[in-house]
This record gives structure tokens, C-alpha cells and sequence, in this order.
């Protein structure tokens, strides 16, 4: 009796079953990782050359330009893209306690975006010594504070007393967006055109741009904010049974809060800095993963790292093939591949949005 | 002890609780009841620290606004009297939130999520998603949550506390006895039970000490026989009651013969 006790799993517990998700998908982002070094107009084999790059031996110089400085970056960079989209996406929907929650969605991006415009266009305003400090970081760090802004007043009109209301928080949303949105179109209108060029290089919501200078710029910033994630896990989870309950079980909920919204504001804003509104990543992959392994954040937020970093680099390799030799800007793949599974999770909840 | 003198707060613009004292034992159960909107629920929350309020609380001999969340959830769970939930947990993964601060159950913990589900009468839930189960069975796997919270130390011998609003207000009278059976339980193993109690009988068949409030006051506080009382019950109540007396023109009544 006691025996078959101890063998069997406590029935209900799908933790194994993430744990062995979160290894599966380690893989296919190393597989996709691979893949992606192969595709492009060059005919270049990225493991000899890789492989001679870091044993010191001499690499031709097309194979470098074409593998380090092209593809290595925009590989990298589409990872942490695609990690911090989708880490936002589920760090908010916890935090809002609604899987319809996301940066993209809310006029969280939209605030992240003035952020970055504002810096580009009137960053030469800066005293210099500030401007010297931040340096390239500047942009990922004005687009980080454009976005922790945005999270906070929505934060602040949609919640009240632990409860988030649905509807005023889609609909505050569309305001801070629109008010983002226009704050952006009057900077644009008034860039010279150096910033322009600048502008319309950032705004395509496109990796096309990535360098190694840009992924040195938004890098710590994202990183910063997915290692908060771990941190978070456990106060997310406590969270999803309300704010009173969270706190009953321990959890320190205001700072947990604190963190919550930074976390989202830094990697939303970096991500949009570099690589401008990619939509649908931060919605649809934890969406994915709750039907997978369940809403258990511990297992959740590493795994939308991943996945979202695989379909971010999945989709750019779409970009870059569909139309060769030119490329779609990598935000029309995800909207095509992203918008129908976004209304297929509204269908799924019909009824229990209440609005 | 859990000790509360001179107990106000205020929700918006409303001062709920008017200056409250308050004290329960631990290894007893003791019940709050009075009138809808008389502050129970308020006194509750003051009591667990969820709510800002004035005047003195002492758990176990400490200000209890200066332990720390963490430290309190070691030593008391919180049964609130309506519990949402964000995201499609199953039963198993809700109660075993209540061990959130653990991240790995050792080798003789692992068993006791099931456990409690056995004790609140839901075993075999345990891969049933919660959003699927009804309004009595989800009340009941909240209750194998915080059950499951303050098992350990109160096996352990360690001082604890359950705090339950309304544990049986959504419950039929079979599963109604069983969790009052078990707040008896849970006192017998020397940790302290307060309950925000409706039902009068059942409150009067498990309680050791009960506080009746009325309109934010403490109308009476004492032992089951002392409170219980036509006119004082009347008063609460504002309707006419009467303690063990059949109701008159013989109609039917039906009542519990025994918790447990
Ligand atoms: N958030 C709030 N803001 C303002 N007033 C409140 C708030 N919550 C409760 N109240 C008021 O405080 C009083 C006590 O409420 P409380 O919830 O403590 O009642 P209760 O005794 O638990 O009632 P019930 O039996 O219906 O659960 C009520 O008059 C209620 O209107
Ligand atoms: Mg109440």
C-alpha cells in the first residue's frame, strides 16, 4: 500500500510534464538556432566556419561578414527579442491577473515607442555628461522608461483594491496608445532629416537593422528584466488568487508589484528599441504553454523565454525567405501567424470576458 | 492567544469597526457571527493583518503588524469568503499553493496535498481543473489550500491559526459537518480556529466561544450557552429567535444531531 503510494504521482501535478516541455523546447531553439545560421542569400556553412572562428584559425572574409556580423547578431538579437516579448506577455498577464493582458496590446509598446522616439529625436538636448553615460544605452533606456510609465498609470486606472477591471484596462489601454501614438507622430514631424533616416530604420518592427552595437545597447537592459522573472514566479502565482490570498501565503505583494511592472517595462522597452512593435509573441506563447503545462509561473516564465525565442527566430527565418531576396518586416509574420490565435483564444473565452 | 483591544477601521468613507475586543484561545473554535454588513468580514481581515486598523492585535504574544508576510503565513492561512482564480489550475496545483514558499515537497510531504483533498471529501480531484467544479466543491478544494498550509506546524506542535470566512456557507449539510468537524480537529491538535459563521446551529454545536456583532459593536462575547440567548440573538438578528424551542404549530425542522 505504502509502495504503490510512493510510486504513483500525486495525481494532478503537471510539473514533471513542464519540466520535460521547458527541455524540449531548449532543443528545438538550438535546432531552430542552426537552421537559422543556414538561411540566406549567401551560400555560407556556419559550422566550419564557427567552429575555425573559435579556434583562432584564419576566416575568410566573406564567411565573417556574412556569419558574424550579419547572421550571429540577428540571431542573437531575435532571441532575446522574441524571450523578452514573451516573458512580458506573461509577466503582465500575472501581474494583471488576465491572460489577455500584453505590453503590445495595452499601449504598453506604444509608451516604450515614445520613449525610444524621444530619445532619437531630442536626445541631443541631453546635458552631455548624461548623454555620455548613457551612450548607446540611451535609447533602450528611454524606451524602458517610456514603458514603465505606460505600465504604471494603467496599473493605477485599472486596478482598484487588488481587482483589475477587463474592460477598463483594454480600454485605458487604447488611450495610452493613442496618446503614445500621437506624442510619436508629433516628434517624427518635427526630426530633421538625420533622425528620420534613424526613425524609419527602427520603427519597421524589423530585426533587419540588428548589429552587434544595437544587441551591446538593449542587452543588459533585457537581461535585467528577465532575471527578475525567476524572482517573480512564485509571488505571480500566489497572485492569481488575488491580491488578499497572495499576501496570506506570504508573498510580499506590493514590492512584488514594484518589480512585476519594472521587469515588463525593461524588457518590453528594450525589446521595442531595438527591433520596433513586433506584436502577438507576448499573447499567444504563454497562452500556448497554459494549455501545454499549465499556469505554474516556476515553469511558465523560463519556458515563454524559450518559445518565444524560437518563434521570433522561426518567423524571421519567414521574412527572410518568403520574398528573397528582399524581407517582410518580421512584425507582418507575426500579426499573420499571431492575430488569428489571438481571436481563437477570444472565442475560446466568450463568456468569460466579462466586459 | 490572538488578542485585539480597541479594534477600528475604516473602509472609504465608513468606519466599519467601532472599537472591538477580541480574543481567541488556541486548542478552541471560536465563531463570529451577527447580521449581514455588522463587520464580520472586516474584523476578519483586520485580524489577519489584510486591512489597515487602529488599536492593539497581539498574536501569541507579538504586535502581529510587525511580523513579517512570510513569517505570518508559516503560522496562520486565511480562508477569504470568496476566492477567485486567474488561470486554469488543477485542484492538486491550487492546494498545493498553499505551501508556495516550498519549492520542492520532501520524500513525507509529498502525500499531504492529496490529504487534505481527502479531508475536505475530494479525493481523486486532484487533475480536475478548478474552473470546472462546483461553486461547494471549489469553496472545499480553497479550504484543502489552506488546510494544507498550517498541516505541517500544527502536527509539529508550533502555534497556529486557521482564519476561515464562511468555510461552510456554500456547502450541504453533510460537507458542512465535516469541515466544522475538521475545525474542531484542527483545534484538537492545539491550533486555534476563528470562523466567520450564518448558521446558528451549527455554530452552537462547534464553537467554543462566540462574538456577536452588531453594526461594527461587539453585542456579546462569551461561551455557546451565554451568547445564545432569544433576546440577545433577537437583537443581533432583528427578527424574533428563540434557543431550542420547536417552532410552533409543529412544523418540520431538521437539525444535525452531531459534528463529526
Ligand atoms: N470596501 C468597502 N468600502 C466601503 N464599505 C465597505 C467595504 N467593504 C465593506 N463595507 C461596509 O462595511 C460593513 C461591514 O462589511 P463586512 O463585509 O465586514 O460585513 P459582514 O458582516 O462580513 O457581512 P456578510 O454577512 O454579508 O458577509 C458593511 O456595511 C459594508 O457595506
Ligand atoms: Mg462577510
Amino acid at each position: 500500500m505504502v509502495a504503490l503510494s510512493m510510486a504513483e504521482a500525486p495525481s494532478g501535478d503537471r510539473s514533471a510534464r513542464a519540466r520535460a516541455l521547458t527541455v524540449l523546447l531548449a532543443g528545438i531553439l538550438a535546432v531552430m538556432a542552426l537552421i537559422s545560421l543556414h538561411v540566406g542569400a549567401a551560400g555560407v556553412r556556419p559550422l566550419p566556419v564557427l567552429a575555425d572562428w573559435l579556434s583562432g584559425r584564419e576566416v575568410g572574409l566573406r564567411d565573417r561578414v556574412v556569419l558574424l556580423d550579419i547572421r550571429l547578431p540577428r540571431l542573437l538579437t531575435a532571441v532575446l527579442v522574441g524571450a523578452a516579448l514573451a516573458v512580458a506577455g506573461a509577466l503582465m498577464q500575472g501581474l494583471f491577473r488576465n491572460p489577455l493582458a500584453d505590453p503590445g496590446i495595452v499601449g504598453v509598446g506604444a509608451g516604450a515607442g515614445l520613449g525610444a522616439v524621444t530619445a532619437i529625436v531630442l536626445g541631443a538636448l541631453l546635458p552631455a555628461g548624461l548623454a555620455g553615460v548613457l551612450g548607446l544605452h540611451l535609447v533602450p533606456v528611454a524606451a524602458f522608461l517610456g514603458g514603465w510609465a505606460s505600465t504604471l498609470i494603467l496599473y493605477r486606472v485599472s486596478t482598484r483594491g487588488g481587482r483589475t477591471s477587463v474592460a477598463t484596462m483594454l480600454l485605458a489601454g487604447i488611450a495610452l496608445g493613442a496618446l503614445a501614438g500621437a506624442a510619436t507622430g508629433l516628434l517624427i514631424y518635427i526630426a530633421d532629416d538625420a533622425q528620420l533616416r534613424d526613425l524609419t530604420f527602427w520603427g519597421l518592427g524589423s530585426l533587419a537593422g540588428a548589429s552587434w552595437a544595437k544587441l551591446a545597447a538593449a542587452a543588459p537592459v533585457i537581461l535585467a528584466g528577465l532575471l527578475a522573472a525567476p524572482v517573480l514566479a512564485r509571488a505571480l502565482n500566489g497572485l492569481a488568487l488575488g491580491e488578499a490570498a497572495a499576501l496570506h501565503l506570504g508573498v510580499p505583494v506590493q514590492r512584488a508589484k514594484r518589480l512585476a511592472i519594472l521587469s515588463v517595462a525593461a524588457t518590453t522597452g528594450a525589446a521595442v528599441a531595438i527591433s520596433g512593435g513586433i506584436g502577438f509573441i507576448g499573447i499567444v506563447v504563454p497562452h500556448l504553454l497554459r494549455l501545454a503545462m499549465g499556469p505554474d509561473h516556476r515553469y511558465l516564465l523560463p519556458a515563454a523565454a524559450l518559445l518565444g525565442a524560437a518563434l521570433l527566430l522561426g518567423a524571421d527565418m519567414i521574412a527572410r525567405v518568403v520574398v528573397a531576396p528582399a524581407e517582410l518586416p518580421i512584425g507582418i509574420v507575426t500579426a499573420i501567424l499571431g492575430g488569428p490565435v489571438f481571436l481563437w483564444i477570444l472565442l475560446r473565452r466568450r463568456g468569460l470576458v466579462d466586459l | 492567544m490572538l488578542i485585539a483591544k480597541g479594534l477600528c477601521a475604516r473602509l472609504g468613507r465608513k468606519q466599519v469597526l467601532q472599537g472591538i475586543d477580541f480574543a481567541a484561545a488556541p486548542g478552541a473554535v471560536t465563531c463570529i457571527v451577527g447580521p449581514n454588513g455588522s463587520g464580520k468580514t472586516t474584523l476578519l481581515r483586520a485580524l489577519t493583518g489584510e486591512i489597515a486598523s487602529t488599536g492593539w492585535i497581539g498574536l501569541d504574544g507579538a504586535d502581529l503588524r510587525r511580523i513579517a508576510p512570510v513569517h505570518l503565513a508559516e503560522r496562520r492561512a486565511v480562508l477569504p469568503q470568496a476566492s477567485g482564480l486567474a488561470f486554469p489550475f488543477t485542484v492538486y496545483e491550487v492546494v498545493r499553493l498553499g505551501l508556495l514558499g516550498r519549492n520542492a515537497l520532501s520524500a513525507d510531504a509529498a502525500h499531504l496535498p492529496d490529504r487534505a483533498l481527502q479531508r475536505v471529501g475530494l479525493a481523486g480531484y486532484g487533475p480536475r481543473f478548478v474552473q470546472e467544479l462546483s461553486g461547494g466543491e471549489q469553496a472545499r478544494v480553497h479550504l484543502a489550500r489552506v488546510l494544507l498550509q498550517v498541516w505541517q506546524p500544527v502536527l509539529a506542535g508550533r502555534p497556529c491559526w486557521l482564519f476561515l470566512d464562511e468555510p461552510v456557507a456554500a456547502l450541504d449539510i453533510r460537507h458542512q459537518l465535516q469541515i466544522m468537524a475538521l475545525a474542531r480537529d484542527f483545534a484538537g491538535q492545539g491550533g486555534g480556529v476563528v470562523a466567520v459563521m450564518h448558521d446558528l446551529n451549527l455554530t452552537a454545536m462547534t464553537a467554543d466561544r462566540v462574538t456577536l456583532l452588531r453594526g461594527g459593536q461587539v453585542l456579546a462575547a462569551g461561551p455557546v450557552a451565554q451568547v445564545f440567548s432569544d433576546t440577545l440573538l433577537s437583537r443581533a438578528y432583528d427578527c424574533a429567535l428563540r434557543v431550542n424551542t420547536p417552532p410552533p404549530g409543529g412544523g418540520a425542522f431538521v437539525l444535525p444531531q452531531a459534528v463529526a
